[in-house]
């Protein structure tokens, strides 16, 4: 079954996905992109690039990540096997790093002096301030001023790592509005900058490098997997806001057909509210941010506010390729509610001793959902992207305690 | 590609005639709020505007400075979108059917509303030219086809970074007239180096058989002077604006044509 999928090419020659992804940006940023796309061609076939990149994954990050096998929780759930991909135990705590320390080494060989990032929860700006750091690299990181209030740690942690913090004051204050204004800072210093996006949206060729080099994941699991079970697993799960951790996992078991591969967006208070982040099971085709991709738009085809507890999910659109694999029914996705997603951080926590990412507590809460409904001969492999550290905050404030250090680190972010 | 019998076309032919350079304003229609747009365009106009440019209002302007990023948000504040642009160049033709109007904005709310469904309504409305700035050649093909059937002028943009590959891929494409954005970064950013774009617009023109403008950083009537003495167009964007936000509801449009006519007379003198 399948077959068709087992020469997938994608993106084509010009950075489409079928009819999604594409390079929608103005004149200004063609020359940069265009630089880009052929550096980043030349990098990959040069073997000490390559080579370089593995040595930083192995030695900085620490790779290869574990798989785990979750047997008290499968127990509980009576029925599926859960595994677990463990990206939260990588350098800095998520996937994030597999992708920044691809794109700062593309930046040195690019003669870049400074990057520049966009962040929501702060992950990405964390990752792309731990890579500037460790290569002598000038780094600002762009966020909205309401996430720099809501992630308050992680503003301090980036200082702490030399970035520069710029809030974001304008639009909707969150990640879209940090995008918007990483590009034009992009657009306007394009000669010594290197723009470091975070997730597999963008222009070509951004989609398709963030995913390479997010792909050692999957790469990964495909070795491991046989290794602990005898076979691959049936199903592979990870959650969607852009897409990054979903397609490090997804890309290299899009030829193995029958592995389902399905993507838990954010749900946020339930999609018929209206309240959540769930552009592919909910939105509609659009132009946003360089790609053609699925969109949380209104009629007159404006950008809506959207909503999740998990501030890393909390987009109004998604990579290009996640549009394509739905429409061409390679993959399934699936919304994930704010409260099945606790529910399911809460559970991790008791039963295996791992505090998870709420990010990746999505994907938890759909293996929780769908192992009692399989048989225990049955195997889900989920990537559990990161670890839930900097969710503490959020977690109990929802637990209705107000415990943690807010305010100081609030005052500590904000003094810059 | 000059389309005969257009009023983009006929506006630079007269120009030309009495060798005078066009005056491009740019306002986002909705902004500061919608009743405004219809009494400022004819405003432009008495004020010496050529061709004048309606903003479409959108949530995400990539490419636009903070200034025309405020002026989108006020417009979409009262709820303005594309159909009510549609609806300003519907009323301003009622009594204007000379000024050309281009609208500028992004590819979204265009996709959104329906290509043809687009396409169909600006013929209807008066429309003489669309710039979509995040559709470039590559990605526009069936907004060029849509428009060209249509008689519409599809216009682009060129920049300081664009090769001369680019510029002749954006010559086969280009209506009307070529913007050229005079530096690099985004809308009402620093201010202009008038040599330079000089050198460029002369590479472009080799190329290119319709009017250059140049917009991006003219912030004042010297500086549009000089930049008119080496292209078509000068078009004026952020300072607008910055008129438009400084000013009461009551002295909006007085002030806008003052700021206006003070680019015509430095251009023309």
């Amino acid at each position: 079954m399948n077959k068709r999928f087992e020469a997938y090419s994608f993106p084509d020659a010009t950075g489409h996905f079928g009819p999604y992804g594409g390079i929608f940006v103005a004149e200004t940023l063609q020359a940069a992109l265009l630089e880009l796309n052929l550096e980043y061609a030349k990098a990959q076939a040069d073997p000490a690039f390559i080579a370089e990149f593995q040595r930083e994954l192995k030695y900085y990050v620490g790779r290869p990540s574990p798989i785990y096998y979750a047997k008290r929780l499968s127990d509980e759930l009576g029925g599926a096997q859960i595994y677990l991909k463990r990206e939260d135990l990588n350098h800095t705590g998520a996937h994030k790093i597999n992708n920044t320390i691809g794109q700062a080494l593309l930046a040195r060989r690019m003669g870049k002096p400074r990057v520049i990032a966009e962040t929501g929860a702060g992950q990405h700006g964390v990752a792309s301030a731990t890579v500037a750091a460790r290569y002598g690299l000038e780094c600002v990181v762009y966020m909205g001023i309401d996430d720099v209030r809501r992630q308050a740690q992680n503003v301090y942690r980036m200082k702490l790592l030399g970035a520069t913090v710029v809030p974001v004051e304008s639009g909707s204050r969150t990640l879209k509005d940090a995008l918007n204004e990483a590009m034009r800072d992009w657009v306007t210093n394009v000669e010594s900058t290197f723009y470091i996006i975070g997730t597999v949206a963008g222009p070509h060729p951004y989609p398709m490098m963030v995913r390479d080099f997010n792909s050692v994941v999957g790469k990964e699991c495909v070795v491991q997997m046989p290794e602990m079970i005898g076979r691959q697993p049936d199903a592979v799960l990870a959650c969607v806001g852009g897409g990054s951790n979903a397609m490090g996992i997804f890309f290299d078991y899009i030829p193995h057909g029958n592995v389902r591969l399905i993507g838990c967006e954010a749900g946020g208070e339930g999609v018929e509210t209206g309240k959540h982040s769930a552009s592919l099971t909910a939105g509609t085709p659009g132009v946003l941010h360089g790609n053609r991709t699925y969109l949380l738009q209104d009629a007159n085809g404006q950008i809506v506010d959207t909503h999740s507890v998990s501030a890393g999910l909390d987009y109004p659109g998604v990579g290009p390729e996640h549009a394509w694999l739905k429409d061409s029914g390679r993959a399934e996705y699936v919304a994930v509610n704010d409260d099945e997603a606790l529910a399911a951080f809460h559970r991790l926590c008791r039963t295996e001793g791992i505090i998870p990412a709420l990010e990746s507590s999505h994907a938890v809460a759909q293996a929780m959902k769908m192992a009692p409904t399989m048989s225990k001969h049955q195997v889900l492999l989920v990537n559990l992207s990161g670890r839930g550290d900097k969710d503490m905050a959020t977690v109990a404030e929802r637990s209705g305690l107000q415990f943690f250090c807010r305010a100081s680190c609030q005052a500590a972010a904000e003094s810059r | 590609m000059a389309r005969t019998g257009s009023r983009i076309e006929a506006a630079f032919a007269r120009l030309v005639a009495e060798h005078r350079k066009a005056l491009i304003p740019f306002i986002t229609v909705g902004d500061p709020a919608l009743a405004t747009t219809l009494p400022l365009m004819h405003e432009l106009v008495k004020a010496g505007a050529d061709v004048i440019e309606l903003g479409v209002p959108f949530s995400d302007p990539m490419a636009d400075g903070p200034v025309i990023q405020r002026a989108s948000e006020r417009a979409l504040k009262h709820g303005v979108g594309l159909n009510d642009v549609l609806a300003c160049v519907t009323q301003f033709r009622t009594t204007n059917q000379i000024t050309p109007v281009v609208l500028m904005g992004y590819a979204n709310p265009i996709e959104r509303m329906g290509l043809d469904v687009f396409a169909d309504a600006a013929v209807v409305a008066g429309v003489d030219g669309v710039l979509v700035v995040d559709y470039p050649p590559e990605e526009s093909a069936a907004l060029l086809a849509a428009m060209d059937s249509r008689g519409i002028d599809t216009i682009y943009l060129l920049s300081p970074t664009s090769s001369a590959e680019r510029i002749k891929r954006v010559a086969m494409a280009a209506r009307g007239y070529v913007y050229y954005v005079s530096l690099k970064g985004v809308t009402g950013a620093g201010n202009i180096d008038t040599q330079e774009v000089g050198r460029k617009i002369a590479e472009i023109k080799a190329e290119v058989n319709i009017p250059v403008g140049v917009g991006f950083g003219i912030r004042d009537g010297a500086t549009a002077r000089l930049v008119s003495e080496v292209a078509d167009a000068v078009v004026i964007g952020s300072r607008i604006i910055q008129e438009i936000e400084s000013s009461t509801p009551e002295n909006v449009i007085a002030n806008v044509g003052k700021l206006v006519g003070s680019f015509r007379s430095a251009m023309d003198a």
